[in-house]
């Protein structure tokens, strides 16, 4: 089955988000595939690249970017929700001359379309947050 | 995209009050892309979010855009009416004349139909 996640909560604020990462984990390990997954809202944090976080517990936004990367997923955080959260990638850091970057590699920023085009294209869209 | 010119149906579920948190506005701005890719949008308000689409809101002590204004300019983006749960607006003691004028009053089969059809819902 295609499924699309919309994250929408901070990961260490609430349960919410690590429950987003596991759900898209198992996802692929029982054989379904991810359309998208849409970081909104607080959400945005997940795919900040700059977090260090101690080495006893989970780098929630790191194991988002592996899981990204390794299986080639079409990750999207909202444009407007990154940018006031300091979610910034080469583009906008240029353009906003920010010496800056903070926006994971796995993933990009783009308009809330492509939440429309997930929940449209995807045959189950779950919701985090 | 190349597939959004599909018209499917999109039922947006605001349960926040309008200032307090972001989920209003991200919950406005949905239903504004999803209007703009020309889906449907069924707009619920229940629970603290019927406070949303309160008549008169002045936010400006707060610095803040009344939200109650933006709402009532959705008609421009083709979204006519705002649908409010009667059991919300009875608990919380109001009236639909303290309500913005584009407000329709639903009960709760009525939202349970509007989930069943749609092909996404997202709860803010």
């Amino acid at each position: 089955m295609k499924f699309s996640l919309v994250v929408h909560s901070a990961p260490y604020s609430s349960q919410s988000a690590a429950t987003a990462l596991h759900f898209a984990q198992q996802l692929l390990i029982q054989g379904h595939e991810i359309y998208r997954l849409f970081f909104f809202g607080d959400g945005a944090h997940n795919a900040s690249k700059l977090a260090v976080v101690p080495q006893d517990e989970t780098h929630i936004q790191q194991q988002w970017d592996s899981l990204i990367a390794e299986n080639n997923i079409d990750s999207v955080v909202c444009v407007s929700s990154a940018l006031k959260r300091g979610i910034i990638n080469l583009e906008e850091s240029n353009r906003h001359d920010l010496k800056s970057i903070s926006l994971s590699d796995s993933s990009e920023v783009a308009g809330l379309g492509q939440l429309i085009d997930a929940s449209i294209n995807s045959d189950r869209l779950m919701n985090f947050g | 995209m190349n597939t959004t010119n599909r018209n499917t149906e999109i039922t947006l579920l605001a349960r926040s009050a309008p200032y307090g948190s972001g989920a209003a506005k991200l919950c406005l701005d949905v239903s504004i892309a999803a209007a703009v890719f020309e889906q449907t949008v069924n707009y619920i308000f229940l629970d603290d979010g019927i406070y949303q689409v309160l008549d008169e809101q002045d936010a400006s002590a707060i610095n803040s855009k009344s939200f109650g204004k933006t709402l009532e300019a959705l008609g421009l983006y083709g979204i006519e009416k705002l649908y409010v749960d009667e059991d919300s607006l009875r608990k919380r003691n109001l009236s639909t004349n303290q309500l913005l004028p584009q407000v329709e009053l639903v009960n709760v089969e009525a939202i349970k139909k509007f989930i069943n059809q749609s092909k996404f819902v997202l709860t803010l």
